[in-house]
């Protein structure tokens, strides 16, 4: 597994050394234009190869390279964990941007995880066939629908929803707690934000989760109806500990769906910089959001384009880690599973 | 024999009834966004929309359209379509053909699993970064080019998902008439996937024309429709995006009329994509 | 002859043109091996799992008649399914061995009824591993995954685990196809050890197996009961030209 990612790094080195290799291995002669055609279509073939590989290094160097000015000028502890963001004093703390992300996404995924994995179980264990016939044409329409259309929906239903409804309910029956009571009366907040990433992210992770559901051989949930299970016992001692590792890699997808997700949340979420959330009524300000709404006058202030590159650095890192850790663990599921 | 209530069947009850109401929750708030959108924007749709440019009031309410942003938008997902097909297409069938089951093979799946969940506004910041290299603005080529980075894993890997359903039979029948590798990818394995390479470019078309994040920096915006593959363009996502920023409500209506003509685009690909398969997979041997 | 199952009248219809059973009336006698035997898809496994109730799970299907399992209908709307099924173990055509360790595939079903905890469990885990004739080869490595098991001994894992929920019907649904010659006599010997105390109600396509096994048989045809009767009078003197021209190898 470490050999993988380390080999993603080294990958233009290696990729070089892989086409040396495939020259000398090839010493016979060429005397047809099919044989040359053949050989250089390989080539040719192989280059556009090397391309993804280099691209996940090459987006990584030029970032980095872009956001070295700032790094030079500040410690990277000062930078992540700074909580002051004040371009025009040379101010650059990443810190609340930081937890807005880590805030509106685990809203989304306490929302979400566990809505989305009861439906998929109901559609995979439970419902007809008709059902599953009608509900998978509409979950692919639905992962395929813009973000933007998301935040419309979210701004026209969720947020007048969470100001008018939510909020004050539950103000006033666990305002006590701190988590649950705040001071902002807008309607734009991180429950906001929380809800239309949950929406949006539950078609990938339902059709994930029913997909590896659906892999659990039949025979197998047979087995444990014929000693006299019932349907549940058997969804939960048979079919789940079978596609958990595939169910946790639906759960992280969603995950970084919903981490680097901007246009959506950004229309939902408040962007109030400068303010560390303390409850989910709060207004947050996401890397991403931070980011697609400074890009017009980054180019004018000194450091703030380095800062904000930092910034999609940090999102992409994050991302990435999450991203190769459930493409591994799925990996590791299908060789298991011998396809 | 006899039914009782006991635990048993009680937690049965239980559990698939919640099963049953998440499902019922999380189909309705799905459908909800459906409906909402439908509602909003139908009443505020017209062909004026449709066909006409921004006039010099439009941002405050005055005559025009949004033709800007939907050619810019067909352009734009098109471009960036068509110049993600010429990679993954050979990355594709370079996976299968050549090699398969290699270490090599697994690496260049794995990059393409990292290159899938990058965000969209990480390819923006880069595809900036790259435009100030090469000393490019804010232009049609630079989002069509951001564009296909965001669009490439998604198709290769789409196209790889088909490819490898092929049997291995196919090709071994083609190795044995002496067919060289790039004959037996180019003229057996192309055309066994040739469904699967059109509903890959569907799903990356579709994923292309409704990214917002990722031409926000690299393709602008401008009231003109697109000429030139230099100059900047608009594109339906930024139009809702921004028009919604204004405070006037008949703009604002506007905004949910473009966000309904997203939805029709998407909806349409959507279904295209499912009946093109269909058509087209009667001649791929199953 | 005691009967223990009473097949009356059952007809099954998986989609709305295609029968698979038409009409069946059987009578399946108690601690006696009975074969089923025909050609493929004439409705034998069919026939199998509606005894168990498994036919439930198949999308879109009917099913009418009655079968009665001491003579209760276990098709009545106020039967509890999970009862029904444990009354009867399952061996299907391929072993299929839960996603845990040997111990837990057998104490599985023990387990979900609440039958036995701690020591009686582990006693009764090594008597049923006793009884499938499996215990010797896996008592070091109890807790190791099911799966790593060869195929035969994965079947007997199976019996092990359905005979653990104390049934009273062993059912097998092609046991032996998917195993190599010995591990299929082994099989073998279990059911006819089994028989004793179980009722034995088995499918298969293979006549050598059903005449070394078989003290009653049932010949099924295109969803139909040909013939059913003790077995050597089914085998040297059938009564229906079909049951001939089927032992004859005709079909």
């Amino acid at each position: 597994m470490c050999s993988e990612v380390l080999a993603v790094a080294y990958s233009p080195f290696l990729s070089w050394a892989m086409l040396m290799k495939q020259k000398t291995t090839q010493k016979d002669v060429c005397y047809t234009m099919r044989c040359h055609k053949e050989r250089w279509g390989g080539r040719l073939f192989f280059f556009a190869t090397v391309m993804p590989v280099a691209l996940v290094l090459i987006i990584f160097v030029a970032l980095l390279l872009r956001t070295r000015p700032i790094l030079e000028a500040k410690s990277i502890s000062e930078l992540l964990l700074g909580q002051v963001w004040l371009p025009f004093q040379g101010e650059f703390g990443f810190f609340p941007f930081i937890m807005g992300t880590l805030w509106v996404t685990a809203v989304a995924l306490i929302l979400a995880v566990p809505l989305c994995l009861l439906s998929a179980i109901y559609l995979s264990e439970y419902s007809r066939p008709s059902t599953v016939a009608l509900m998978k044409p509409v979950l692919d329409l639905l992962a395929g629908i813009p973000s933007v259309v998301y935040g419309v929906w979210g701004m026209l239903a969720v947020v007048p929803a969470v100001q008018k409804f939510i909020a004050p309910l539950l103000g006033k029956w666990l305002g006590s707690i701190s988590l649950f009571s705040s001071d902002n009366p807008t309607g734009f907040s991180i429950l906001s934000g929380g809800i239309v990433l949950a929406v949006m992210v539950a078609p990938v992770i339902i059709s994930v989760a029913y997909e590896v559901m659906r892999t659990v051989p039949f025979g197998m949930r047979e087995a444990s109806l014929a000693v006299g299970a019932t349907q549940w016992q058997t969804i939960r001692y048979v079919v789940m500990p079978q596609a958990m590792p595939g169910i946790v890699a639906a759960v992280v997808l969603g995950l970084s769906r919903a981490m680097g997700e901007t246009m959506a949340v950004l229309m939902v979420v408040g962007n109030v910089a400068n303010k560390l959330p303390r409850s989910i009524f709060d207004p947050a300000y996401p890397l991403p959001a931070l980011i697609a709404n400074n890009y017009g006058e980054m180019m004018s202030i000194p450091l703030y384009d380095a800062a904000l590159m930092g910034a999609a650095l940090v999102l992409m890192l994050v991302v990435v880690i999450f991203n190769v850790i459930s493409a591994l663990i799925l990996r590791q599921i299908l060789r298991r599973s011998g396809q | 024999m006899k039914k009782r209530l006991n635990r048993q069947t009680l937690e049965e009850a239980i559990f698939k009834g919640l099963a049953g109401g998440a499902f019922l929750i999380m189909a309705a708030a799905l459908f909800f966004i459906l409906v909402t959108v439908l509602v909003k924007g139908l009443p505020a749709l017209n062909w004026q929309m449709l066909t006409q440019v921004p006039t010099a009031g439009y941002y405050v309410g005055k005559e025009g359209g949004i033709l800007n942003a939907i050619l810019g938008s067909l352009y734009l997902a098109a471009g960036g379509t068509l110049l993600a097909l010429l990679l993954s297409l050979p990355i594709a069938l370079y996976l299968e053909v050549y090699a398969r089951g290699t270490r090599w093979a697994n690496m260049v799946r794995l990059s393409m699993d990292v290159l899938w969940g990058i965000p969209s506004i990480v390819y923006g910041a880069f595809g900036f970064t790259l435009m100030l290299a090469l000393g490019m603005r804010a232009s049609l080529l630079g989002g069509i080019i951001t564009l296909a980075l965001v669009e490439l894993p998604i198709m290769t890997r789409a196209m790889d998902e088909v490819i490898r359903l092929i049997p291995f039979e196919l090709k071994e029948v083609s190795y044995a008439l002496g067919s060289t590798r790039l004959e037996t990818a180019m003229k057996v394995v192309f055309r066994q996937m040739l469904p699967g390479i059109v509903t890959a470019m569907l799903l990356a078309f579709g994923r292309g024309i409704g990214d917002a994040a990722s031409v926000l920096f690299t393709a602008g915006y401008t009231d003109r429709v697109p000429t030139s593959l230099l100059r900047p363009v608009a594109s339906l996502p930024l139009a809702v995006f921004f028009q919604l920023g204004t405070p006037y409500p008949e703009v604002q209506q506007r905004a949910y009329a473009a966000a309904l003509i997203l939805t029709l685009i998407i909806m349409f690909v959507s279904l295209g994509s499912r009946w093109i398969a269909g058509r087209l997979s009667q001649n791929v041997i199953k | 002859m005691e009967a223990h199952i009473r097949v009356n009248n059952l007809n099954v219809n998986y989609t709305s043109e295609h029968q698979a059973l038409k009409g069946i009336n059987v009578t399946i006698p108690k601690h006696q091996i009975t074969v089923i035997i025909g050609p493929s898809g004439c409705g034998k496994t069919t026939l199998l799992k509606s005894l168990d109730r498994l036919l439930d799970l198949t999308d879109g299907v009917s099913i009418s008649g009655e079968v009665l399992l001491d003579g209760v209908n276990i098709y009545a709307p106020d039967i509890d399914v999970t009862a029904v099924r444990k009354k009867a173990g399952l061996l299907p055509q391929r072993p299929f061995p839960l996603p845990m360790s040997i111990y837990d595939n057998v104490a599985y079903g023990m387990r979900i009824h609440n039958m036995r905890k701690g020591k009686d469990l582990d006693r009764a885990v090594q008597h049923y591993l006793e009884l499938a004739g499996l215990w010797d080869e896996v008592k070091d490595r109890l807790h190791g995954p099911a799966v790593r098991l060869s195929v035969g001994q994965q079947q007997r894992l199976c019996l092990a685990r359905g005979l653990a929920v104390e049934p009273e019907i062993i059912l097998g649904d092609e046991p032996t196809s998917a195993l190599d010659p010995l591990s299929a006599q082994h099989i073998e010997k279990r059911l006819l050890e089994l028989k004793q105390d179980y009722t034995v109600v088995l499918v298969t396509h293979i006549l050598r197996q059903a005449k070394r096994l078989a003290d009653y048989v049932i010949f099924m045809y295109l969803g139909e009961v040909v013939e059913c009767g003790p077995a050597h009078e089914v085998f040297e003197n059938p009564r229906q030209e079909r049951t001939r021209a089927y032992l004859q190898g005709l079909f």
